[in-house]
């Protein structure tokens, strides 16, 4: 945990750093008649962001903040292992939709995670996944008229807009 | 007497079967909608704002109102059953509501928060009846220097009171606010911070994208973490026995639900500052009064009372300037104002003499909307609960589906649902610190407020800092946020005079 304190915190003050130079692409002063230029707000925003960075570095090196004292780790070997198969498969599942479309990642999705994580019967996996994706359908595109990305599959559409708009 | 009469009249408007139909239809179907994350009012108002073309125009606004109050209703639906606030005006629902629905209280949450919002729905209706011209010219006095100081005394409200680590609060308020400023510069119309000249920055980043990603993916992970994945997700039932407890429990917390009542309807009437400044305002006032503090954010009824009157009350309040002074107070307010100007109803003071049938119609449909929906919301209460008590390996990827769909829905953006991912795995890495994210969470939302508000301050002030502080009312407001914002640091006295 107290590694992690430092990681997290020197990364933030990268983020914030890089933060500052990015604001002061717009100016960062005051310019007559206009006032404060474009990147003042979130430039001095992000110099905030680093002071507190460099705060948290400090009672790190005190061992005054809770996670710098603690001798527990950031993450067991179980919630490592559950981490990253979930993040990785949301990741994959994101992927995804860009060419088979939420219709078709969804469902995949849902059964990776229903069989294979929560080892649920195929009867259950199966009513899960394709329930969904039919609710999400009808509730997002024909109630609410709001579409969602479909990638390649977009054509077997179609006739479900035909038949229901 | 002539309120009364004017009243009566309208109570006929809204108490004629097509109406009081819609009244009804429109709280089911709002409350749906702000029950999803990725929905709010602001949504289901738009999307409905053509199908009310098929009524006449009364009948149409007070359709488009019934929704703003379901929505209302069902924005806490899911803060307190997923942790995700389906708009900014639930985020402070789930300090207190997720906590409950943990400890299988998610019943009495619902119910607090469905009386909290019909007590806020009420008493600003009350208040807006009694005083709607002269509370119109208060709205007025707030000009860009007051939006400001109210905003910094939202921020001021999580320091002083938050019990949360300082430095990190602070770092959480910053990058919220820092990332509410990508996209265009509001003056000058030049691009601001485009990460790596992608495209879908130009938009700049949607709340919802980091609430979703924070509050569902963040969330999800972190309860994996904790229940290793196969435990149920609250033991809660409902039973009639457990609703009267439930209900005999929130009506002690009265005197809050009474503050966070008028305290809303005031900030809610406040052109541009709407009702997530005011639940936040009252959470905090709940927390600094109550008598045991250290149990909010615990699952504290008080905790989910205060923020739910407060947003329900400024609801009805951000409708004042609205009708009054043609001012939309929220986002939802300037959709219905559109499609009163589409129905030829022109808002501003004489909207009250040339449309007088209209106006109290509108009124009285409030009252009719706030009471259908607290029954509404309360007749549901069972099914949410059916929801919670499926098994966690089932519910939580149907959660993370959701996610997905309501991180794409607001831009209907595929960069969005990176962006959300990105969010919510950092967002997930931070909490194990102790960096509190509920703070970024509300930056984002009321950075568009406060940056231009303060630029325009310092425009009319030629860069003077002294404005924030010269005029009375954004003096006295500033004023208590530096008191707040130096809580700590008395507290931190306090303490070490007690050791020596």
């Amino acid at each position: 945990m107290r590694k992690a304190e430092l990681i997290m915190a020197l990364c933030l003050a990268v983020f914030s750093a890089y933060l500052m130079l990015k604001s002061a692409e717009l100016p960062i002063g005051w310019i007559p008649e206009e006032g404060p230029g474009g990147g003042a707000f979130p430039f001095w925003l992000a110099a905030g962001m680093f002071a507190c960075c460099m705060s948290v570095i400090y009672r790190w090196f005190k061992r005054t903040s809770p996670p710098s004292q603690s001798t527990e780790p950031y993450m067991d070997k179980d919630t490592q292992r559950m981490f990253i198969t979930i993040a990785g498969s949301l990741t994959v599942m994101i992927g995804a939709i860009h060419f088979i479309g939420v219709y078709f990642s969804l469902p995949l999705f849902l059964m990776f995670y229903l069989r294979f994580l929560g080892g649920h019967t195929w009867p259950l996996v199966l009513g899960v996944a394709v329930a969904t994706p039919i609710a999400t359908f009808f509730f997002f595109e024909i109630a609410l008229l709001k579409t969602l990305p479909k990638g390649y599959t977009e054509p077997l559409f179609y006739p479900l807009y035909d038949m229901f708009l | 007497m002539e309120i009364i009469n004017l009243l009566m009249g309208g109570f006929a408007v809204a108490f004629e079967p097509l109406n009081l139909g819609l009244v009804i239809f429109g709280c089911t179907v709002g409350l749906f909608i702000g029950a999803m994350p990725g929905l709010g009012s602001v949504n289901g108002v738009a999307i409905l704002l053509p199908m009310t073309f098929l009524v006449p125009p009364t009948s149409a606004v007070i359709f488009l109102a019934a929704i703003y109050y379901g929505a209302m209703y069902g924005g806490a639906i899911s803060s307190i059953m997923l942790g995700i606030p389906g708009a900014s005006t639930a985020v402070a629902t789930t300090f207190d509501g997720r906590p409950m629905a943990l400890k299988g209280q998610a019943d009495k949450a619902l119910i607090a928060a469905a009386v909290a919002s019909f007590v806020g729905g009420s008493i600003s209706v009350v208040l807006f009846t009694a005083f709607a011209p002269p509370l119109a010219e208060v709205a007025l006095a707030f000009g860009p220097p007051e939006e400001f100081a109210l905003m910094m005394l939202a921020f001021a409200t999580f320091i002083g009171l938050g019990g949360d680590d300082i430095p990190k609060t602070f770092f959480s308020i910053f990058i919220g606010l820092a990332l509410s400023a990508v996209g265009l510069d509001i003056v000058s119309g030049e691009p601001r911070l485009i990460f790596f000249d992608i495209p879908g920055f130009f938009h700049g980043i949607n709340f919802l994208v980091l609430a979703i990603g924070v509050y569902g993916i963040g969330e999800m992970l972190w309860t994996v973490e904790v229940s290793k994945g196969n435990v149920q997700m609250s033991k809660a039932t409902v039973t009639i026995a457990r609703t009267f407890d439930a209900l005999r429990d929130v009506l002690k917390t009265w005197k809050t639900m009474f503050m966070g009542s008028f305290l809303g309807f005031f900030v809610g009437i406040l052109p541009a500052a709407g009702a997530t400044p005011g639940s936040l305002m009252a959470y905090g006032i709940a927390k600094s009064t109550a008598k045991d503090p250290d149990s909010f954010g615990k699952g504290n009824v008080a905790g989910v009372v205060a923020p739910e009157a407060a947003n329900n009350a400024a609801s009805t309040g951000s409708m004042l300037p609205m009708l009054t002074l043609g001012i939309p107070g929220s986002p939802t307010t300037a959709i219905l104002l559109g499609g009163m100007v589409i129905w030829g109803l022109e808002p501003g003071p004489l909207l009250f003499v040339e449309h007088e049938a209209f106006v109290w119609g509108l009124i009285a449909s409030l009252y009719a909307a706030n009471f259908f929906a607290l029954l509404i919301n309360i007749a549901f209460i069972p099914a949410f609960i059916m929801v919670l008590k499926m098994p966690f390996t089932i519910l939580a990827p149907i959660i993370f589906c959701l996610c997905v769909v309501g991180g794409y829905v607001p831009t209907q953006d595929m960069h969005d649902v990176w962006l959300m991912l990105g969010f919510g795995i950092v967002g997930y890495l931070m909490r194990k610190l102790d960096y509190p994210l509920a703070p970024a969470v509300l930056a984002i939302v009321l950075g568009p407020i406060a940056e231009p508000a303060m630029r325009q301050s310092l425009i009319g002030s030629h860069g003077d800092i002294s404005i924030f502080f010269a005029r009375p009312i954004s003096g006295t407001i500033m004023i208590a946020a530096i008191v707040l914002l130096l809580l700590p640091a008395f507290k931190i006295v306090k303490d070490r005079m007690k050791i020596n």
